[in-house]
């Protein structure tokens, strides 16, 4: 009987941090957030309920647009951090000797060693008019006068990709780390050429792999606002700048709480068609990797 | 076609050297038509190197290898008609069993009619025609065998590889797989390839057996040869059981002699292997425990049919195992000697209990040592 209570308290001492974060940091804002975007100012210090903010969203194109901007970029982003990361996830994985591997691993994690602003910094040293590469083809006399290539939609993605490649890599190294050796040559051995194997077999088998470092990366791409700020200027158009400006410039919290919550709901909604068109679940996933 | 070659599978000098170090050696055997071939061989000694070269996973340093008589060097794995079960199986797990099976015809461009066909007819040769559409998960350990080999046999090949796929297996399973598979080979009658560090597996199931050791072939024989006439010490030493004594040969003829064991004991043996031993050389013998007779010490007058060579000692200890029960005899000059004996559960032998073991000088199998040792 004793021992029973003992375990009883033991698992709430130890539920209790991660119930008090999810409450007290994840559940109240997101109320909060629900309960202020659902506000319309009336008169000075006078508010009622209504779906005014959200009306305003919908009525206003440069909003939605910027929305779905966010969204096929961030998309963008994904399938090119799935590109670049899937033959660098597979050499670690598959090709790479067990001494080799752990140091290409931590040559994949460093980057992260240096914060967002730093990484974004990088690439501005690097592109814009005055940069490395500008001046580099400036010398070679390619060029004739300086070229900025900062400050448009290729330098947003170039820098998100590089930012986000890592949460692609690990999810993709762990799962193909899993796949036993003999399972590819079995593949070759009934007859299947390289494209067959990779198709019906590595893709399907890294399947859950995939799936959970998309979701990663698709949530953080279009959640960001460091990176398309620094890197596309005025023109970037993120949807977080949105947010931004209506809580900071225009001192609109209901109508930023209304912006918060629509690219929640928004990002949920992309990510729950990838599932149903992988046939993943959250599951076997993220919950996996 | 024009191969009339009687071997599916030829290897003529075949080597591989991984840097300095040589994990085939110029082997070199052939395989006839429609027969099971076993390479038996401790772990580490080559074996899963050479079918990996049969396979196309590596391309050997050295010799050739040919399939029904064309050469397969340079032909990438895909493209060869030799199919191979892997030891964890490697079935696709995220496949159903039908697809499975399917994997390898839609890679050769079957139509899905044949496909349908073919793989229903495979599933009902080895008798789980209703499995088709269960997930490979579902499966048990020896039906998972199963399709892993049907899997193959779907394709038609020529040379059947198979890479100590039992070794998962409890060990009941184990022994219903062995018979198994020697009628599944029969009734696919392909070539099977048999890799195997577990002698009875391969002494069960095949028409030949290859004894490997350090990268290199021992002897290639029946089961029976290699069991009763080794051409090697360590293919005595390998195959069965034995008790094995050391000593110099003190008269030799072409048929037999006589030796002394390091312990001082006379042993007369007869010569195995193909050089006549000389005399005065250092030689091993090796003795099968069933092939000596245990007999208590009072019961002197059953030695009336002695045997060419006789010890005397003390039971040490009995070790039952049902059928295969055996003693360990310690003789006079303390080494153990093993030997099989008939447990009735009436009036047996007990530990401390005096015997005399006796057996045939034709059945003590004498080897040349070899190097210095």
């Amino acid at each position: 009987m004793q021992n029973k209570d003992i375990k009883r308290l033991s698992l709430i001492l130890l539920f209790a941090p991660f119930a008090l974060w999810i409450i007290l940091l994840i559940m109240l804002p997101h109320i909060g957030m629900v309960i202020l975007s659902l506000k319309e100012k009336v008169a000075p210090r006078v508010y009622q309920y209504s779906f005014a903010n959200y009306l305003e969203f919908i009525n206003e194109p440069i909003y939605w647009n910027t929305l779905l901007r966010t969204g096929s970029m961030s998309l963008l982003v994904t399938a090119l951090a799935l590109l670049i990361g899937f033959p660098i996830a597979y050499y670690i994985a598959k090709i790479a000797g067990p001494r080799s591997r752990g140091g290409l691993f931590l040559l994949c994690l460093i980057p992260l060693w240096v914060s967002d602003l730093i990484r974004a910094f990088g690439w501005i040293l690097l592109l814009r008019e005055t940069g490395v590469i500008s001046n580099f083809l400036l010398w070679t006399g390619l060029v004739g006068a300086p070229v900025e290539f900062l400050y448009n939609d290729v330098a947003v993605i170039i820098g998100l990709t590089y930012t986000v490649i890592l949460f692609m890599i690990v999810p993709l190294v762990s799962t193909l780390d899993g796949m036993d050796n003999s399972m590819i040559e079995a593949g070759y051995n009934l007859g299947g050429n390289g494209f067959t194997v990779l198709r019906r077999i590595i893709i399907p088998y890294a399947m859950p792999g995939i799936v959970a470092g998309c979701i990663v990366t698709f949530m953080l791409t279009a959640g960001s606002y460091l990176t398309p700020i620094l890197l596309g200027g005025k023109n970037s158009s993120w949807f977080t700048e949105q947010i931004y400006n209506q809580f900071i410039t225009r001192f609109n919290w209901e109508g930023g709480a209304a912006f918060g919550m629509l690219l929640l709901l928004f990002t949920s909604l992309v990510i729950w068609l990838g599932l149903k068109l992988s046939g993943q679940t959250l599951a076997n996933t993220v919950a996996k990797s | 076609m024009t191969d009339t070659s009687p071997y599916d599978l030829e290897a003529l000098g075949v080597s591989k050297n991984f840097g300095s170090f040589s994990a085939v050696k110029e082997v070199s055997f052939d395989i006839p038509s429609g027969s099971f071939f076993s390479i038996l061989g401790p772990s580490g000694c080559g074996k899963t190197t050479l079918m990996r070269m049969i396979a196309g996973f590596e391309e050997p340093s050295g010799g050739d290898i040919r399939i029904k008589g064309k050469s397969v060097l340079g032909t990438p794995p895909n493209r060869r008609n030799v199919k191979m079960v892997f030891q964890h199986l490697a079935l696709f797990p995220m496949m159903n069993v039908y697809e499975n099976i399917a994997y390898g015809l839609r890679c050769n461009g079957v139509g899905a009619a044949d496909i349908k066909r073919k793989v229903q007819d495979v599933l009902e040769r080895i008798a789980l025609p209703d499995v088709g559409e269960r997930e490979i998960h579902q499966l048990s350990g020896g039906q998972k065998q199963r399709i892993a080999i049907a899997r193959c046999m779907v394709l038609d090949p020529d040379v059947l590889l198979l890479d100590e796929p039992l070794g998962a297996l409890d060990l009941k399973l184990r022994e219903a797989m062995k018979i198994e598979l020697k009628l599944l080979q029969h009734q696919f009658n392909t070539t099977f390839v048999y890799i195997t560090h577990d002698q009875s597996e391969a002494l069960v199931m095949s028409d030949n057996v290859a004894i490997m050791n350090q990268g290199e072939f021992e002897q290639i024989g029946t089961p029976q040869e290699l069991y009763h006439h080794p051409k090697t010490a360590f293919v005595a030493g390998f195959v069965g059981d034995s008790n094995r004594w050391s000593g110099v040969v003190k008269a030799s003829d072409a048929t037999g002699g006589k030796v002394e064991t390091e312990q001082g004991l006379p042993m007369s043996f007869s010569s195995a292997g193909e050089a006549a031993i000389q005399e005065g050389s250092k030689v091993n013998i090796f003795v099968r425990p069933e092939f000596i007779r245990t007999v208590r010490a009072g019961d002197a007058d059953q030695l009336a049919e002695t045997g060419d060579n006789r010890m005397d000692g003390i039971v040490d200890s009995l070790l039952f195992n049902g059928a295969n029960s055996r003693i360990l005899v310690r003789t006079g000059s303390g080494e153990l000697v093993e030997a099989d004996v008939t447990l009735t559960g009436d009036n047996d032998l007990k530990p401390g209990e005096d015997v005399h073991l006796v057996w045939s000088a034709k059945q003590a199998m004498c080897f040349a040592e070899q190097g210095t040792a």
